[in-house]
């Protein structure tokens, strides 16, 4: 580290000196030791390793295609996922969001043959972002813990699926070919719900990174009082992030339709916890403020990816689950000792400067300034 | 009256002062925090408010910063008869207000710490970060500092926390920017680097207002004084007509013994012996001793080391050199169990962080340290909680509901009964008590003071850490005064005039040496 602290006499000189490097060279090392990075290094060598053992995995059209097909979904909720967290908040009803929408599709389909697979795909966006809605609407304006009221909507919108479906199942059968296709069909190699989950999280990523209200989700994250304060519209900037995960998880139902074809009412559930736990590995300080959605995507392509590569690997089922765990604490651990050396680093960067351990010289400006005024008190 | 008010207000319509403030009040239920408040602050000067704690100065603040809304009286900015009911129109209308420990986004960059909700805009509405980088790094070039514009808020001094506020506001083009006791957290050299920085903006012809217990700062940076007392307005004067003698009688303005029934106590023998007590750049060589049925006053700035000493007896901190003995017996370091058990209790300045369990009952508060004496087989029944939390709330008169009440719902003053009941449940022979009336209203106040006084008659030792002069002077059998980690003074009742302690408090090298 560059701990060049020049000495500069002056009272009203730097605490903060700014940094020597560029802003390119600056750039440069931010994103090699970023999180985003890291982790796509272990996904490359969970793939490559899987690969080594059984080269079907990657140098397989079939091989390839799940490599990118099958995380898309968790992709897409973690998406919305790490928006929510980013303002120290956390959506669980997004399984049983994914559920309802998912049978939605399905029944709209088995209902109303006639309707096109654009509104379908409408229909699902935004019935997941009603959903989205309610539990936004209370936990901005009910001032209730998003935990428990999302913990809240889990089940109720489960139990709605539950109602709703009872033991019916929608088939393959039910819906048009040209919607199952998307499922399967690839452009260019790359399947088609991947290129969906990929622009959703560009145009998050964008989002975030570039409009004024994408930064203040991680004002409001990092200190709500004070993002009060600055007068910023907090209540509604919460609710529009359960209003995108909702609408993503609702996304995410229409693409689970077409991806398996198959619709019950138990479709998603669980899914709350992967897309938790993606965003959770990607870098997303669980209490907001901090990380991107960028990092939660290649959370949920690598706890996919592990999932699949862990048996070809020859690792027992019992410790599969335990290396899922094992990533999770890794992540959160990691982040608490990155966290604490950076606010050391950054205190120290403060404290070596030159006001914190001025002596007394002789005839210095500032220590005369302060006894005249002392003297005249 | 009026009348006489207005003759020095400029009534030139060309140019009239940034902020004028008539006859403003403001109640909070029964509770009358401000009576009759006025400021008025010309551009281009530094307006100093003064006035004990509790006078009514924060109230009338944050009418002006949009935070709480006038009952009467008069708010004009610019000539303008203005009237906000929010921090957001306050701050469209001009004004800046910089509290001692600012809120910023710690995980925020400094820059969008600055710009954050009116970020500057590139192309496409996209937000232009350069452009912010160098209108950051222009605005800490104007205040003659140089903040790294790309660091995040997180670790950053509290001193620097306030340069970037005062950033914020200058971004904001804030013709008042109002200064909530800005220095109470700083160093000496960053005391100086704000008053720099402070008067660059009176000299751009900006009105600042600044709130400041230390005359010290208030004589050497201020141009004006308005001095409040019990919410109301005392005076304006020029700071150059007035003398520190003139201040401190104007804002105490009344027989200090009047508020404090001080009773007279029976003083014993020794029961705290503290002898050179040194921590290594914290405080040196720090001796005393408070005897029973004393009342020992510890008076400083804030920052000059009280509560840090108060610690270091009781346990929490470690210490260089020096010891600590209770009657007779030593107390041992970093042991606040050992300090319990040998008769010391420690009532800490922020209650609600370290002296109460806000989300828990006034009685499992009281029961909470004397737990394992009411624990029968281990097991605490609430019936045993109950009783002896009765016995104390009782006795200390605490007003609530019931005693399954939450701590939290309860005032600040009964709050602070809660704590005090909590810690005399242990039957101690000391009391150390960290700012026992700060965040209390006046009324309660004197109830907290009758009871300190009362416990002291009934042979307990007190050290009383205190901020407020009068509480002080009123309060304590002798004052000990601290500056930069010295004892510097030891005074009698008698001798213990407000001029001595601000002396040894402001000059305490000249003193020691």
């Amino acid at each position: 580290m560059t701990d060049t602290v020049p000495h500069t006499d002056r009272a009203t000189e730097a605490l903060v000196e700014p940094s020597r490097l560029s802003p390119a060279q600056r750039a440069v090392s931010a994103l090699v030791r970023s999180r985003e990075v890291s982790i796509l290094v272990v996904l490359l060598a969970v793939v490559a390793a899987a690969t080594v053992k059984n080269p079907n995995f990657l140098f397989s059209g079939n091989g390839w295609r799940d490599l990118l097909l099958t995380p898309s979904i968790l992709m897409l909720l973690a998406v919305g996922q790490a928006v929510v967290i980013i303002t120290r908040n956390v959506d669980l009803s997004v399984g049983s969001v994914l559920g309802l929408t998912a049978y939605l599709t399905g029944r709209l389909f088995v209902d109303h043959p006639d309707l096109p697979i654009v509104a379908v795909v409408l229909a699902g966006l935004l019935a997941g972002g009603v959903l989205g809605l309610v539990n936004g609407v209370i936990v901005a304006y009910g001032r209730v813990p998003s935990l428990v009221i999302t913990l809240g909507t889990l089940y109720i919108y489960r139990g709605i699926v539950l109602t709703w479906a009872g033991s019916n199942r929608i088939n393959a059968a039910d819906m048009p070919a040209d919607f199952l296709a998307l499922g399967t069909n690839q452009i260019l190699t790359i399947p088609v719900l991947f290129l969906v989950a990929l622009a959703v999280l560009v145009a998050v990523g964008y989002y975030l990174y570039t409009a004024r209200g994408g930064r203040e989700f991680y004002a409001i994250g990092s200190d709500p009082d004070a993002a009060v304060l600055y007068g910023l519209r907090v209540k509604r900037r919460v609710l529009s992030a359960f209003v995108l995960s909702g609408a993503l998880a609702g996304l995410g139902g229409v693409v689970f339709a077409a991806r398996y074809g198959t619709v019950s009412s138990d479709a998603g559930t669980g899914l709350e916890l992967s897309a938790v736990a993606a965003v959770v590995i990607g870098g997303v300080a669980i209490f907001g403020g901090s990380g991107t959605v960028w990092g939660a995507a290649l959370g949920a392509v690598l706890l996919v990816t592990i999932n699949r590569a862990l048996p070809i690997l020859g690792i027992p089922d019992f410790w599969q689950q335990a290396l899922v765990g094992a990533l999770i604490l890794g992540a959160i651990v990691l982040d608490r000792l990155l966290a604490s050396r950076r606010a050391r680093r950054l205190v120290e960067s403060r404290d070596e400067s030159p006001t914190h351990t001025a002596e007394p010289g002789p005839a210095e400006p500032t220590d005369s300034a302060l006894a005249e005024a002392r003297e005249q008190a | 009256m009026v009348s006489e008010q207005r003759t020095d207000v400029p009534e030139t319509p060309a140019d009239p002062p940034v902020l004028v403030m008539e006859h403003v009040s403001k109640a909070f239920g029964p509770v009358v925090a401000l009576k009759s408040g006025r400021l008025v602050v010309d551009a281009g000067s530094i307006h100093a408010l003064v006035g004990e704690n509790g006078a009514g100065k924060s109230t009338l603040i944050k009418i002006v910063a949009g935070v709480h809304r006038r009952d009467g009286g008069e708010l004009r900015l610019g000539g303008q008869s203005v009237d906000f009911s929010s921090t957001a129109e306050s701050k469209a209308a001009g004004v800046a207000v910089i509290y001692q420990e600012p809120t910023l986004f710690p995980d925020l960059s400094v820059t969008e710490n600055i710009f954050m909700g009116r970020q500057l805009l590139g192309r496409g509405g996209r937000i232009d970060r350069a452009a912010m980088y160098a209108e950051a790094e222009r605005l800490f070039r104007g205040l003659g500092v140089t903040i790294d514009p790309r660091r995040p808020a997180l670790g950053l001094s509290i001193a620097d926390q306030q340069i970037i506020e005062i950033a914020k506001a200058i971004s904001l083009d804030a013709r008042l920017l109002i200064m909530d006791e800005p220095t109470a957290a700083l160093s000496g050299v960053e005391v100086e680097r704000l008053f720099t920085v402070a008067r660059r903006l009176r000299d751009e012809g900006r009105a600042l207002v600044f709130i400041s217990h230390r005359f010290d700062e208030v004589f050497d940076l201020c141009d004006t004084v308005t001095v409040m007392r019990d919410g109301e307005y005392v005076d304006s004067r020029s700071v150059a007509d007035v003398t520190v003698e003139e201040l401190v009688s104007l804002m105490v303005g009344r027989e200090v013994t009047d508020l404090f029934p001080k009773l007279p106590a029976q003083i014993g023998d020794p029961v705290l012996e503290v002898d050179g007590l040194t921590s290594a750049g914290v405080f040196h060589d720090v001796t005393f001793s408070v005897r029973a049925g004393e009342i020992v006053g510890l008076a400083g700035l804030v920052g000059a080391g009280r509560s840090e000493i108060a610690r270091a007896v009781f346990g929490v901190d470690g210490y260089d050199s020096g010891t600590v003995t209770l009657q007779g017996g030593p107390v041992p370091q970093r042991d606040p169990g050992a300090a319990i058990r040998a008769g010391m209790a420690l009532i800490p300045e922020d209650r609600r962080k370290q002296g109460l369990v806000t989300e828990a009952s006034v009685a499992r508060n009281v029961a909470g340290v004397i737990r394992s004496h009411l624990a029968k087989a281990g097991l605490l029944t609430q019936s045993a909680e109950n009783a002896a939390a009765r016995d104390w709330a009782a006795r200390l008169d605490v007003k609530t509901s019931s005693l399954d009440a939450l701590a939290r719902t309860m005032s600040g003053g009964n709050q602070q009964k809660v704590v005090i009941a909590k810690w005399l449940a242990t039957k101690p022979t000391l009391l150390i008590i960290d700012e026992p009336t700060r965040g209390i209203d006046v009324g309660t106040k004197a109830e907290v003071h009758r009871l300190l006084s009362q416990l002291a008659s009934e042979g307990l030792a007190v050290l009383m850490i205190s901020s407020e002069l009068p509480e002080v002077l009123g309060m304590a059998d002798r004052v000990l005064v601290v500056c930069e980690g010295r004892l510097t003074a030891d005074l009698p009742r008698d001798a213990a005039t407000p001029e001595a302690v601000m002396r040894a408090a402001t000059h305490g090298q000249q003193v020691a040496s």
